[in-house]
């Protein structure tokens, strides 16, 4: 019998301890299944973010590092300088990217660092409990707005896609999601097209994944994409924004 | 030997580091430390090094910590307030042991303060200055030729006890120039670290991680004991031990009646009044701690049996004092005078305070 | 003036090229195989109008490296003369840019020393050399620097420069050292009198 689907040779054999419903664990396994396809795991480091993917190291087999929160593309900045040959990612929450680590993502995407950041956008701090993300919808309930986002004191929601396209630096931009069977695919491709070009040294790559909280949203596991669909797509609409070395069409 | 040069204190800094193996440079513009920086920026594309201005101080920390993870000999420098910035990422670089070398150009504090030459950073040097049980060793330059010799040595500290290294400088010594011997070249293989990131030799099924989380109590507690336990063989090293003599420089103490102490460029003007105090008949020696952090204590203990009183000297408001007391441990009067806000206490000042213990009336 | 020490401040407005100034005399005594330093203006001295950076020449190691009490204080501009008069140790020496500072008598316990720099400097056809002729007046009262070092240092203070650049460098420093050679300058008791126009 032929062995058709196995763990990534990536990954640990160590659970996950993700809640039900959350899409940690999914784009942790397209992470390891393109570190596989590309041959790259023994010279891929990762640099985990604070929040609930801060052991990210534990389920990836390849070399880590545990930044402060926000700090990942700085800290990747620093490996990646010292070996330019090593494959570097970034794995960052809405609150260590879109909030505190505004600034880091910002300046290492515009020096166009040769690292790939997967940003993992479900509209709300998990670890901490649930308070409200930058990326927090207009009238989203979390622990700290209690009555609502609201715009007037909160701002709107931080689209850190369009943002990082905006500078000349950027090779690749894009936003993806793993709502359904076919988007899982494009987000494996998109994965995959980021690792390929720092591979190639073309520079920096951004993928946004659009993802689940189902524990601190207040659903159902099973309901989590379902509320995904359509509440945080109309706000935050997949596509590339950029892709300078015409990836997506070849 | 090799020739003497004229140079800054801030490009000494740069170019022993270069000497040294250290290829990375990762900082953010302040004054008064800023000739560093443009040293090196200049300096390191000559030697294939890479330097980095960052978009703050607390992207510069954190770029030295993703390059000390993956082995480099790697430096950053700043002053005060952007030290206080950094303080996050060297806590961080503590708890997870990468070797790294830190300057900080002491200026005038607190807030904002000043660019004046200060050493009121001291206790954030010696404490730890972030949050957890961690310690960084401290060096105390007092002249050009220290600031090459001492950034040489701390990048060797650095690696051997696996720890951040802080030189702790001001803004005079930053600025002022003198003749240096520059030390020998260093040949620095960025593979020599087994625990880096991307280490070369590793076996297949090994893998590599640099982190300062244990979530599980009982693993943080035991990781905060062996950090205690690194800390105190550094403190025998430099107490006791092979660095005894790097770490403190004592002139004339042995038939002193008054010890005056001071570290940097206050021990300088000391030694000053020292001469002066001898011309006048006044037994005066002088300690200096080139070690802040392991304070050598032992010294203390040993002159509070012989002198009669010790009189720290600081551009602070009071804050080594508090280590002299501890060392002295209530055996001997411990007297203070500073001057703070930038302004560098004369030797006559100094010499005035030192006639009021000694001639009380 | 000490056979052992020089300490020296040297002041005037920036453009002066008054830092420059004081590395020619640190970098000319380290090449003299003596102890130099040299450190620009801190703290409280920043203010005011004037640039300014204290320089000791020593046979011994330095302690200090601070000039709390100059022998030597060489003015360029007429606040330096105001902010560094009274600071001159009594028999030490004021050494000032005639062609920006009139002739008055400052204190009579110090040596006077007038040097018309910005005058020499233009006829030598670069008023920016105003610093050098300076460098070589002092050579000439020093015990620890000769001209010849001062000349002999040089190179190494300006590489890469263009030759014409080395040479009214040069003619400079000849420039001052012959000026007070020719006794142009003044020496010994005047009259007390209160500096005036600053």
């Amino acid at each position: 019998m032929k062995k058709i689907f196995s763990r990534p040779e990536s990954m640990s054999k160590k659970p996950f301890h993700y809640c039900p419903g959350c899409d940690h664990g999914v784009v942790h396994r397209l992470i390891a299944e393109v570190i596989d396809e590309l041959e790259i795991k023994n010279r891929t480091i990762g640099v985990a973010p604070v929040g609930c993917s801060v052991f990210a190291y534990d389920y990836f087999d390849v070399d880590f590092n545990q930044a402060p929160h926000g700090r990942a593309p700085a800290v990747a900045t620093g490996i990646k300088r010292v070996r330019p040959d090593s494959i570097v990612f970034t794995y960052q929450g809405d609150g260590d990217l879109a909030a505190i680590g505004t600034a880091e993502i910002i300046h290492a995407a515009n020096r166009g660092e040769n690292i790939t950041a997967v940003f993992i956008n479900n509209a709300i701090y998990g670890m901490t409990g649930g308070q409200m993300a930058p990326t927090s919808l207009i009238g989203m309930k979390t622990q700290t707005s209690p009555y609502g986002r609201d715009a007037a004191t909160a701002g709107h929601p931080i689209h850190m896609s369009e943002m990082i396209a905006t500078l000349e630096s950027p090779v690749y931009v894009t936003r993806v999601t793993v709502n359904n069977p076919a988007n899982l695919m494009k987000t494996k491709k998109a994965l995959l097209n980021a690792f390929t070009l720092q591979k190639e040294g073309k520079g920096f790559s951004f993928v946004e994944v659009v993802s689940t909280c189902p524990t601190n949203w207040g659903k159902k596991p099973t309901d989590a994409h379902k509320w995904l669909t359509e509440n945080m797509l109309p706000v935050f609409k997949l596509g590339t924004f950029k892709d300078t070395q015409g990836v997506e069409k070849s | 030997m090799a020739e003497k040069v004229l140079m800054k204190g801030n490009e000494a800094i740069g170019e022993a580091a270069v000497l040294a193996g250290c290829r990375y440079y990762f900082g953010y513009p302040i004054t008064p430390q800023s000739e560093l920086p443009a040293y090196l920026s200049k300096r390191l594309p000559e030697v294939d090094g890479v330097f980095v201005q960052a978009e703050s101080e607390v992207a510069a920390i954190n770029m030295v910590y993703g390059a000390g993870s993956a082995g480099a000999r790697v430096m950053t420098s700043s002053s005060s307030p952007g030290i206080s910035l950094k303080q996050e990422g060297i806590s961080y670089i503590a708890g997870a042991e990468i070797p790294c070398m830190l300057v900080n150009v002491v200026r005038g504090g607190p807030g904002l303060g000043n660019i004046a030459p200060a050493q009121s950073d001291y206790w954030q040097a010696t404490r730890g200055g972030g949050h957890g049980d961690y310690r960084t060793l401290v060096l105390a330059p007092n002249s050009v030729q220290e600031m090459a010799d001492m950034t040489v040595a701390g990048f060797e500290f650095a690696d051997r006890f696996r720890n951040p290294v802080l030189l702790l400088s001001d803004g005079v010594l930053g600025q002022m120039m003198e003749p240096v011997t520059l030390p020998d070249p260093v040949d620095y293989d960025v593979n020599s670290k087994k625990w880096a990131l991307g280490y070369n030799g590793k076996e297949k099924s090994e893998r590599n991680l640099c982190s300062s989380i244990f979530l599980d109590v009982d693993e943080l507690e035991e990781h905060n004991w062996h950090l205690y336990q690194k800390y105190q063989v550094m403190t025998d090293l430099f107490s006791t031990g092979e660095y005894k003599d790097f770490a403190v420089e004592e002139h004339l103490c042995d038939d002193a009646e008054i010890i005056l102490v001071g570290y940097g460029i206050i021990s300088r003007i000391l030694k000053t009044v020292v001469e002066k105090c001898r011309k006048r008949g006044i037994k005066a020696g002088l300690v200096r701690p080139k070690v802040l952090w392991p304070y050598p204590a032992q010294v203390f203990e040993r002159l509070a049996k012989t002198a009669n009183q010790f009189l720290v000297v600081e551009m602070s408001c009071g804050q080594m004092v508090e280590d002299v007391k501890l060392s002295v441990n209530g055996k001997k009067p411990v007297y203070f005078f500073g001057r703070t806000g930038g302004t560098i206490p004369s030797d006559f000042e100094i010499l005035n305070e030192v006639d009021k213990l000694v001639r009380p009336d | 003036m000490s056979s052992k020490v020089e300490r020296i401040i040297l002041a005037g407005f920036g453009g002066q090229g008054i830092l420059f100034l004081g590395k020619v005399l640190a970098e000319t005594g380290m090449h003299a195989g003596k102890h130099v330093s040299w450190i620009p203006s801190y703290g409280p001295e920043m203010r005011g109008g004037t640039a300014n950076c204290s320089v000791i020449l020593s046979e011994n190691e330095i302690a200090s490296p601070m000039v709390t009490v100059p022998d030597t204080v060489i003015a360029m501009n007429r606040p330096s003369v105001a902010k560094f008069n009274l600071k001159i140790k009594a028999g030490g020496m004021l050494m000032y840019n005639s062609s920006l500072i009139e002739r008055q008598e400052f204190r009579d316990d110090i040596r006077l020393v007038e040097i018309p720099a910005s005058e020499i400097a233009e006829e030598l056809g670069n008023p920016r050399v105003a610093n050098l002729v300076m460098a070589g007046a002092y050579s000439k009262f020093s015990k620890l620097i000769t001209f010849e070092d001062l000349v002999a240092a040089l190179p190494g203070l300006m590489p890469g420069s263009k030759k014409e650049m080395l040479e009214i460098n040069l003619a400079a420093f000849k420039k001052g050292f012959d000026f007070v050679e020719e006794k142009k300058y003044m020496f010994g008791r005047y009259v007390y009198s209160v500096f005036k126009g600053i």
